[in-house]
């Protein structure tokens, strides 16, 4: 779901836009302005349809999220099943920070955060960028029927699970059978090479196959954002004896600017959320990968299903969720900065 | 007549580098597709000829043995499919149903407290409890993890898809529209399902692709929650089946003589072709899908 991460950016951007035109045209209207509510329970009866239909997704953002979000107070507690849930987590015995202390004690916790940050910020800077010189590519080829048919099939791949990328790699990499030992190796007179053993390789493996997922829908983000400039500019631009190089440079660039910055600072302030899928199941948890592959978040689905362990599952679940919290308000604050609009909140 | 031509194209790049960035794309375009194309060549290939060549994008020797066990014994496979099928229209339409619920409220300029629900969702994406109370919320206070429903429930409400349905109903639905059917004494419900749901099916078409490609390709509420081999989706069973392909057998009614099967299984293939029945709908309905993504994320860079 980390893709959709950017598709709900923009249109959240836009929807900000397009709220606060509204405002202008409701506080213009002197109708709206002389009735004053009193109160909620006095909108709640007068709006009541409105509420009710806002009450299934409260129900379910209480139940999915809000519930969880106390439930952060399990990672300070030894847990134990006691009855329900409320009364398990106010009964189970107080730790303070031991789970926290075991966590970092552990050789895994730097590990995972410097893999997380290192992998991140390598998709940050690609995926700024490829996609936008690819965009930038696209527009411009002379046919525009090739462009659709390009746009197509690069976008194919952000529709595959994450599964199915797992079985591609495996029917390229896998050490008898694979594509690449047998097929490209092997004619080159060079030894197969057990890929599923040897970290060495995964960053780039990983990198090619996060690059292989999302750049189509990355270029095709950025494709909507560059057919929305206005052909003027560039047709001034040409009368002006500019080349078509130089309309890149000084309109298209310029005109991304800004959601090139935002994007990348909304990523930045997801730093520390690792894509799961892709760390999980592309290198199939293989053990002798983890050096290369561990990310917080295959650690904390590790330590919760296979080996059991609530305490450190919580506390690397928290940490990340405290200090996932602090990047994204820090990237919006930037981002305020540089564009008031474009803020997240 | 080429100089003619060469003048009215002035304003683009040069044939040579329109050349060069048409074999750049070309290339890009084979990278995106050739692993899709060698598993599909895997599932028609002979057991014999894999274990001889390895894997080929052209099938040494090709065999309709591994769709043929599909049809035949894949009942492990073909329940797994059904849930899939299940869970994808089930939690599409329950999730379009929240949504478009919640995203209306606050797209309508005249309700005081949309800023306050708009936030309320918006706060979970800022900030989770992270996958542990998530883990127990769903064993412990609302127990449904060892039915279907886990793979629905947890999904019906997205942050993200409420926001771009908002847009859409702000984009398309003039608030004149609502207050004439106020006037003509229409409730809310009626004017939204009769008025608004109708007027927005743009809207609607999108927001529902994209729940359909979440639930259909999701892998990680299987993981984390189901233990029972038949409560197993077609993502989830295609992990199990990679880890070792003994577990499709786990729930088949063969499983006497297991041995013997699992020598004849043309395992190879067979996973491949797991794999290629699951993106099967993905690729039928992929003109849809792309018409709708675009048009989703263009819905902002165009009008905004």
């Amino acid at each position: 779901m980390a893709g959709d991460f950017y598709a709900a950016m923009m249109t959240v951007i836009f929807a900000k836009r397009c709220d606060n035109q509204m405002d202008v045209v409701v506080s213009t209207n002197p109708a709206a302005k002389k009735k004053k509510q009193p109160g909620f329970f006095h909108e709640v009866r007068k709006n009541w349809a409105l509420f009710v239909m806002l009450l299934p997704g409260v129900i379910m953002l209480i139940i999915n999220n809000y519930i969880p979000m106390f439930g952060v107070v399990i990672a300070f507690k030894k847990y134990r099943f006691h009855g329900n849930f409320f009364s398990s987590v106010i009964k189970s015995e107080w730790v303070g920070f031991r789970n926290f202390e075991f966590f970092i004690k552990t050789p895994y916790a730097w590990q995972m955060t410097r893999n997380t940050i290192l992998y991140n910020l390598t998709f940050i800077i690609l995926d700024l960028i490829i996609p936008v010189a690819f965009a930038i590519i696209l527009s411009e080829l002379r046919n525009k029927r090739m462009s659709k048919v390009y746009q197509s099939v690069v976008f194919l791949p952000y529709f595959l699970s994450w599964i199915v990328v797992s079985y591609l790699a495996h029917s390229l990499l896998n050490m008898q059978n694979g594509f690449i030992n047998n097929s490209v190796l092997k004619p080159l007179g060079i030894a197969a090479v057990d890929w599923y053993k040897e970290p060495k390789y995964w960053p780039f493996i990983l990198v090619f196959f996060h690059l292989w997922k999302y750049t189509g829908y990355n270029i095709v983000v950025y494709l909507a954002a560059i057919t929305g400039i206005d052909p003027e500019y560039y047709e001034a631009a040409s009368m002006d004896g500019a080349s078509r190089w130089q309309q890149i440079r000084h309109i298209t660039i310029p005109m991304l600017q800004n959601l090139m910055i935002i994007m990348s600072l909304l990523a930045v302030g997801r730093i520390f959320n690792a894509d799961f899928g892709l760390f999980y199941n592309v290198p199939r948890n293989a053990g002798s990968l983890q050096p290369a592959t561990q990310v917080i978040d295959t650690y904390v689905y590790t330590a919760l299903r296979n080996t059991n362990d609530l305490g450190m599952a919580s506390a690397a679940g928290t940490y990340q969720a405290v200090v996932g919290c602090i990047t994204v308000f820090t990237a919006n604050l930037i981002v305020r900065k540089i564009d008031k609009e474009s803020a997240l909140f | 007549m080429l100089r003619a031509k060469r003048v009215r194209k002035q304003n683009e790049i040069s044939a040579v580098s329109n050349v060069i960035f048409n074999i750049l794309f070309i290339i890009i375009s084979v990278t995106c597709i050739a692993p899709v194309v060698l598993v599909l060549s895997i599932s028609v290939s002979s057991e014999e000829s894999i274990r001889e060549y390895g894997y080929q994008f052209i099938p040494k020797a090709f065999s309709g043995e591994a769709y043929n066990y599909l049809m035949r014994a894949g009942d492990a496979i073909w329940r797994a499919y059904g849930i899939s099928i299940f869970v994808t229209l089930v939690g599409t339409l329950l999730s379009l149903f929240v949504i478009t619920m919640y995203a209306y409220p606050l797209s309508r300029s005249s309700f005081k407290y949309r800023n306050k629900f708009a936030f309320f969702a918006f706060f979970t994406m800022i900030f989770g409890g992270g996958l542990v109370p998530w883990y127990i919320v769903y064993t412990q206070l609302i127990p449904i993890r060892k039915s279907v429903w886990i793979m629905i429930v947890p999904y019906l409400m997205n942050t993200w898809y409420m926001m771009i349905m908002r847009t859409f109903y702000k984009t398309t639905i003039p608030e004149s529209i609502i207050e004439s059917a106020r006037i003509d004494g229409a409730g809310e419900f009626r004017t939204f399902f009769t008025i608004v749901l109708p007027l927005c099916k743009a809207g609607l078409a999108t927001v529902g692709l994209f729940c359909t490609l979440g639930y259909w390709n999701d892998f990680y509420l299987a993981m984390v929650f189901v233990n029972d081999s038949k409560n197993y989706n077609i993502q989830y069973l295609m992990y199990q089946t990679l880890v070792a392909v003994q577990n499709l057998l786990n729930n088949s009614n063969q499983i006497s003589n297991m041995t013997e099967i699992l020598a004849n299984l043309p395992s190879e293939s067979l996973r491949m072709a797991i794999a290629v029945i699951s993106i099967g709908p993905i690729v039928l309905a992929y003109p849809f899908f792309q018409k709708y993504f675009v048009k989703g994320l263009t819905v902002g860079a165009v009008k905004g």
